[in-house]
């Protein structure tokens, strides 16, 4: 059985290697064009595979004629859903779409057919001529309306005869008390907010290639963050021997949760290439891409929030239906992590929350960065600003008020170990200058702040079993190169090069004698992929366990050659030095010979698996359990322009709490990435639909580079990170995630900030000029007290009244 | 068919590529050049940019005719034999490319800003790179690269 790795235990020593600020092990890979991308890969022969996709939001098939397509010159196989019919879903639970439509489209883009042939023009060519006969259906572009429509019709057959087909998840969960403490309160706020969906766009549309071998052989390289998930959906959905199939993960162009479970092309390529015998590759078109999609839910939040007179918070009662798209992808996840995430940094005595997760007939919303955690935290953030104000207290101090603390549970009984939130607090407060500029600022100049929380890592994996999260090999050559065979998938985080860290950090060897073979299910050991923040805390821990196996047998064979105990032989900087008497040394090279003389050929594997004892009993207590916590806290400092509603974020100030920044370079990259995104998300992003009235209902509003609009190099704010290390006791050398935490707190710190500039609060995303300007009327219209809610429709005043006014007098 | 001719990295190539391939078909497909990536193949996201005759270009918006007997320069011909371009090497110590995916891109943007400009301001670097999304950074260390790479340019 693997153990649980004791990952750092803060020794109280110097690292050689952890902490400095290095290069990354692929890093001139990339910046000179030698790395090869699924896209570069060029196979002898290979043929050009593309997807036929439905024009319809929802409608039944009643044919598809293919005929013509296969009997067009230069096309070599066509391929239907009756060829792959095992369903399938990222969630075993909930097996709910194909590799193509069986005889249901669900929303626009739906594949329905796909074509191999020698070029992309004659593949082009095909797809108009496969003739596919729709019945269309009612579709729903609401997730309040397909919640309503009871008894139909449904998206989704319902998983029970009588249940409600457009429902594919409800969680209710109460700890403690929550009408008693929000009677008991001295405040209490409600709102309803809005976060509206947005999707991942990295710059490298989603590539597959797919091999077949005689006697069943099929290799596929995919552009995915899952290659584990992938290799075995593949097998299961397409009935091969998954000893026989072998999945390579080349470099991916950015990923941010938008490749962690399969989709059609890759099961498309492997079927296009066992009927023809050729290889064969689809690369999806930016469009595809944005219908591909599984981004940021759209969520519809109502919050209640109770604190007594200091602020200290009493109660907090959740209402939120989640629109799901058409497909449960992980939605059974997003909707517990709707929920599950919020209870930490700050203490919580009751809390309640109530989750519902629609259908739609728009493309399957997913795991984003931040999944299904980021929405939520936009709304408590600004709830917890509204209490500060109404009970005239600095938000930062409010926020130091409820600090949950470290080594403690949560109130959904998480369990929490290093905790570095009062040091973020303090960081961003002293940064920021938040002093001299919170409700001092001229009007239309603010300052906000928001804090969160995010796992490192999620406690099970995905199909349930005994086996290790993480596996690492490492193998020893003669001239002292060693070689790391990782499961991980590199997406861009630095995972390959965070094990040659490790590896160099425990054996003692240089960087460039550290080799990282990666992703690729016929070499490296499992991993279960890159989602969640698990590859550092997880991979790093497998990583240190391997090196410190190999390095015990160095140790021994060294010591007996010094005639000296092992443990007084120390590896670093390329030499095996004795301990007290460094002027006796060899070099690492030397020492591994012995070692190999001693033991035979050098190698080692590790492995990492969670702990089990930090989560609750209740049913769904395993979700949002992590072996640690990250924690953040931003402020944003914002210009409105009142003429327009415009909003300029000029500056957001990141700290962050990574338990131990491994290579500082990567996690102030992860930061400043992180921060970045939300940034986006807070006043540019959408990704929405057409209505009937615009057009034809379900077509995407936008999607391209262009009209989708992610930030340029002019848009993006200027973005100071600041390191925080609490040194967790389990992380690697003390580390924990960073590459999703310190997306949350952007949103909500600059929703403060905008409320701080101008005194409205925007509680529909994204904080657009229209939405702005529209909040900035209705305030005056409604004088110094309105409510200032972003969408009027949706908005609601509190429970006592007004939004506790503007705090600085303002002259719009 | 068309046979074009043109100066790719210093050197004189000849290909024969569909009339209607742009430039970055030509360099990826035809020449294997897979160094310049495409992101949207419509103009929007930078990341097939090359530097055609000293400016930066987006090759996929480039009709291969067009090219015809121009000077282009790719990712793949920034280095001067095993030494990286200050760029490049400022761009891996500095982690600006994550992902990677963009960087070919904004290395040739770079590139072109440094040849006409050799001691940029943030500011002008921000406007050079306007057009080449970067969705992994957050931009910040781009910046500190291309200022590095201005530095030792200049030196
Ligand atoms: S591929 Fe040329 S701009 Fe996107
Ligand atoms: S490094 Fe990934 S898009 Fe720029």
């Amino acid at each position: 059985m693997p153990s649980v790795t004791p990952g750092g235990a803060a020794p109280a020593r110097e690292f050689s290697t952890i902490g400095r600020r290095m290069r990354k092990v692929d890093g001139l890979a990339k910046a000179t064009g030698r790395a090869r991308y699924t896209d570069d890969i060029q196979l002898p022969g290979m043929l050009h595979g593309k997807i036929l996709r439905s024009p319809h939001p929802h409608a039944r098939i009643k044919s598809i004629d293919a005929s013509a397509a296969e009997r067009l010159k230069g096309v070599h196989a066509v391929t239907t859903g009756r060829d792959m019919p095992v369903p399938y879903g990222i969630i075993p639970w909930t097996p709910d779409e194909h590799p193509l439509c069986l005889d249901r489209v669900r929303y626009v883009g739906d594949g329905v057919a796909a074509v191999a042939a020698v070029d992309e023009e004659t593949a082009n060519e095909a797809l108009g001529l496969v003739e596919v006969v729709y019945e269309e259906l009612p579709a729903y572009f609401s997730p309040h309306e397909a919640i309503a429509a009871e008894s139909g019709p449904f998206i989704h057959e319902p998983r029970r005869p009588g249940r409600n087909g457009n429902v594919t998840k409800v969680v209710r969960l109460e700890f403690g008390d929550v009408e008693a403490g929000l009677a008991e309160s001295a405040v209490v706020v409600e709102g309803d907010y809005f976060f509206e969906g947005t999707t991942h766009t990295p710059i490298e549309p989603h590539c597959a290639i797919g091999m077949a071998e005689r006697g069943g052989r099929l290799t596929v390289w995919s552009a995915t963050q899952v290659p584990h998930y992938l290799h075995r959906e593949l097998a299961r959905v397409l009935d091969l021997d998954p000893a026989l199939v072998r999945v390579v993960q080349p470099p991916v162009g950015g990923a941010f949760g938008g490749k962690s479970e399969p989709f059609d092309l890759e099961f498309c390529v492997a079927t296009l290439a066992m009927k023809t015998g050729r290889p064969v590759k689809i690369l999806y078109t930016r469009e595809e891409v944005f219908y591909a999609h599984r981004g940021r839910h759209p969520f519809h939040m109502r919050y209640r929030t109770g604190a007594d007179e200091n602020g200290m918070l009493a109660a907090v009662d959740a209402e939120i239906v989640l629109d799901g798209g058409a497909y449960a992808s992980f939605g059974l996840v997003t909707t517990y992590y709707s929920g599950q995430l919020l209870t930490a940094p700050y203490q919580m005595p009751a809390y309640r929350f109530h989750s519902t997760r629609a259908y739609t007939n728009k493309p399957a919303c997913g795991p984003k960065r931040g999944h299904g955690s980021v929405q939520p935290r936009f709304a408590f953030e600004v709830q917890l600003d509204r209490i500060a104000e109404r009970l005239a207290i600095d938000p930062i101090e409010l926020r130091r008020r409820n600090f949950i603390g470290a080594d403690t549970r949560t109130v959904n009984d998480l369990r929490i170990t290093s905790n570095g939130f009062l040091e973020c607090l303090d960081a961003v407060e002293a940064a920021s200058g938040w002093r001299r500029k919170f409700r001092k600022l001229p009007f239309g100049r603010g300052v906000g702040v928001a804090g969160s929380t995010y796992i490192s890592g999620t406690n099970y994996p995905v199909y349930p079993n005994d086996m290790p999260q993480s596996g690492v090999q490492l193998q020893v050559d003669r001239s002292g190169r060693v070689s790391v065979f990782s499961g991980a998938s590199e997406i861009g985080q630095g995972a390959d090069s965070m094990v040659a860290y490790v590896v160099a950090e425990e054996l003692g060897v240089p960087l460039e004698h550290i080799r990282v073979l990666a992703g690729d299910t016929d070499f490296t050991p499992v991993d279960l992929g890159a989602y969640s923040s698990r590859v550092t805390f997880m991979l790093g821990n497998a990583c240190i366990d391997a090196a410190r196996r190999l390095k015990q047998q160095v140790q021994e064979a060294v010591a007996e050659a010094w005639d000296a105990k092992p443990g007084e032989v120390l590896l670093a900087g390329g030499l095996a030095m004795r301990k007290g008497d460094t002027g006796v040394s060899m070099s690492v090279r030397d020492a591994f010979n012995l070692a190999e003389a001693k033991f035979g050929t050098l190698g080692a594997t590790g492995s990492y698996d969670t702990p089990k004892d930090v989560h609750g009993s209740y049913r769904g207590a395993t979700i949002g359990a992590s072996p640690a916590y990250s924690f953040s806290a931003h402020v944003a400092e914002v210009r409105v322009d009142p003429e327009t509603g415009f909003v300029d974020v000029e500056k957001i100030w990141i700290a962050h709490d990574c338990g131990r920044a491994l290579n500082p370079v990567l996690v102030e990259g992860q930061m400043e990435g992180s921060a970045y995104m939300g940034f986006a998300e807070a006043v540019m992003e959408e990704h929405v639909f057409k209505t009937a009235e615009q057009g034809r209902a379900g077509l995407h509003n936008a999607p391209s580079l262009l009209d989708y609009r992610i930030p340029t190099s002019l848009d993006t704010p200027a973005l100071e990170s600041l390191v925080i290390e609490s040194v967790d006791p389990e992380g690697p050398y003390g580390a924990k995630e960073a590459g999703e935490g310190p997306l949350h707190p952007s949103i909500p710190a600059i929703a403060n900030a905008i409320h701080d500039a101008v005194g409205v609060r925007m509680n529909s995303l994204p904080f657009s000029p229209p939405r702005v300007w529209a909040a900035l009327q209705n305030r005056t219209a409604a004088g110094a007290e309105g409510a200032g809610d972003g969408v009027a429709k949706a908005g609601r005043r509190e429970r006592e009244g007004g939004s506790g006014g503007v705090a600085k007098a303002v002259t719009p | 068919m068309e046979v074009v001719r043109l100066t790719v990295n210093g050197d004189e190539r000849v290909c024969g590529v569909p009339a209607h391939y742009t430039l970055l078909e030509t360099l990826r497909y035809g020449l294997g050049l897979t160094g310049s990536k495409q992101g949207c193949d419509k103009g929007d996201c930078g990341a097939c940019t090359v530097v055609l005759d000293g400016k930066a270009v987006l090759s996929c918006l480039t009709p291969i005719l067009e090219a015809e007997g121009r000077h282009v320069r790719t990712v793949e011909g920034l280095a001067s034999g095993v030494e990286p371009h200050p760029l490049q090497d400022e761009f891996d110590l500095h982690g600006a490319a994550q992902c990677g995916f963009c960087t070919p891109g904004i290395l040739c943007s770079a590139a072109a800003l440094l040849d006409r400009e050799p001691s940029p301001s943030r500011e002008d670097i921000r406007e050079a790179l306007a057009g080449n999304l970067c969705r992994c950074t957050g931009y910040e260390k781009i910046y500190d690269a291309v200022e590095g790479a201005a530095a030792r340019c200049r030196a």
